[in-house]
């Protein structure tokens, strides 16, 4: 802890430093980023963008993770659709997250539905190829003991699938989670009228406002970082809690 | 003790098994293996190791189809495999309950802790306990609905002889107290002539029966001296499968 607290001291002192020695608003120091912050929290700018950019995060990831997880399942548990997917699976997965994002504005329209079907499309395959690793790998034996005791399809499910699945899912999860946000920065650019990833747009052609730009950065950061760690974090602990 | 006229419990009849690798020559596992299980009879199969007994567990507990022949008679068995198949992450209780279908699965099962020594142990994960103790938990497991037959898989390997011991006792007195049936295969000859009603003696691949030995003396009155005698005496008329 000690070390990560003196790790960030440094960082912020050299900025300083390299602030005072360019001397340009195109480099701002971290006091001048700080009061915009508060500057924009103050016309409430902020709390409203990063409430959007929140938003179409979390519900863009839940829908991603929960079609994700049950792809995975049948690519892992069927030869013959892993076969059939695994192809568009690839190209989607090597797709650049730009093209996807504005395919999907010009097919379905400068919408929210367009935003969140871009973000899914986005970070579907990774979470899909990653339980499906997770669904190659079940314990034969178990599965065995499964189909010897006859156990109905909803116990096999809840006592063998998922808890095997769990720490795939939630690798898909935390990995899935970065990736997510840093997606809805692009779609919002591109056309959403609010978010992080709007304000970031328009402070830089307005008026190249660097401070602006590093200061929403540096809160959605945190604000994902803290998720991470009080909620992701936790939730591995906890499903790991047997071992 | 078979019961003379009475319904067999399980009835194996193996015509034929083959495996078929894709990238070897196919191999016959078992052929023509028939044997039945009387009720209340404790029968062990014994035969060399790879010789196809765990296959012809695998076809009588319906988990391999691909053979010739008929099998009944395990639906409702309760199985012990030789590894203990817990869930890790579950506890030993809710372990055990799987053993139930589901719409009995809130059942009273205080009597079964109890009488396995497992009271204590409840609430625990499969992974703090010994393995003899997991192998408690998969017999609790198997006995949770009270099968009419139990089938285990070399129950008792790798344990050392005391927990070898205390295990072996509580199947025999469970099944001595429920009257149910028991199939167990084994490779370790003297457990099996501790507590067998019958022996079945299987050959090596393809595994087929080659003689079915009564021990008609009561578990209680086996010394080790009638232990001793009985395998020296099947030892000389199979030395192919018990050495001495």
């Amino acid at each position: 802890m000690l070390t990560r607290i003196a790790s960030l001291v440094v960082l912020l002192a050299a900025w300083q430093l390299a602030a005072l020695e360019a001397g340009s608003r195109l480099l701002p120091a971290p006091l001048a980023v700080l009061r915009f912050i508060v500057q924009e929290a103050e016309r409430g700018d902020l709390a409203h963008n990063v409430g959007m950019t929140l938003l179409r995060v979390a519900i863009s990831f839940t829908v991603a993770m929960l079609l994700g997880v049950v792809l995975g399942v049948a690519l892992g548990r069927s030869k013959v659709t892993d076969l059939t997917l695994d192809t568009p699976l690839l190209v989607l997965l090597n797709t650049p997250a730009l093209v996807i994002t504005v395919l999907a504005y010009v097919w379905v329209g400068l919408t929210e539905t367009a935003a969140i079907l871009a973000v899914v499309l986005n970070k579907l395959p990774n979470v899909a190829v990653i339980v499906r690793e997770g669904a190659r790998n079940l314990d034969p034996g178990l599965d065995e003991m499964a189909r010897a005791y006859r156990l109905d399809r909803l116990t096999w499910a809840r006592d063998l699938l998922i808890p095997q699945l769990q720490p795939y899912i939630v690798t898909a999860a935390r990995s899935g989670l970065s990736l997510a946000w840093k997606i809805v920065l692009v779609v919002e650019l591109l056309g959403r009228p609010d978010g992080v990833g709007f304000a970031i747009n328009y402070y830089f052609v307005q008026s190249t406002d660097v401070a602006a730009i590093i200061g929403y950065s540096l809160v959605f950061m945190a604000v994902m970082i803290g998720i991470d760690v009080l909620l992701l974090q936790r939730l591995e602990a906890y499903v790991r809690r047997w071992r | 003790m078979s019961v003379a006229g009475a319904e067999p419990v399980l009835q194996v009849a193996i015509a034929s098994k083959w495996y078929r690798p894709r990238d070897a020559e196919p191999v016959e596992a078992v052929r023509n293996l028939e044997f039945e299980v009387a009720a209340g009879e404790i029968v062990c199969l014994i035969g060399p190791s790879g010789a196809g007994k765990t296959t012809t567990l695998r076809i009588l507990l319906g988990l391999d189809t691909a053979f010739e022949g008929r099998v009944s008679g395990a639906e409702r068995a309760g199985i012990v495999f030789q590894e203990p198949r817990l869930l890790p992450w579950r506890s030993v209780e809710h372990n055990v309950r799987l053993g139930l279908p589901r719409a009995r699965r809130g059942l009273d099962l205080d009597g079964l802790f109890a009488q396995l020594g497992l009271t204590a142990w409840r609430a625990s994960y499969p992974k703090a306990l010994s393995l003899g103790m997991q192998r408690r938990v998969a017999l609790a497991r198997a006995l949770a609905d009270g099968p009419r037959v139990l089938v285990l898989d070399e129950p008792f390997v790798s344990l050392d002889d005391a927990a070898a011991a205390e295990l072996r006792g509580l199947v025999v007195d469970t099944v001595d107290r429920s009257g149910m049936s028991v199939l167990m295969v084994t490779h370790n000859v003297a457990e099996a002539i501790g507590i067998a009603d019958r022996l079945l003696l299987v050959s090596r691949r393809p595994a087929g029966l080659i003689a079915a030995v009564s021990l008609d003396r009561p578990r209680r009155e086996r010394d080790r001296a009638w232990a001793e005698a009985t395998r020296a005496n099947l030892a000389a008329q199979h030395p192919e499968i018990i050495a001495l």
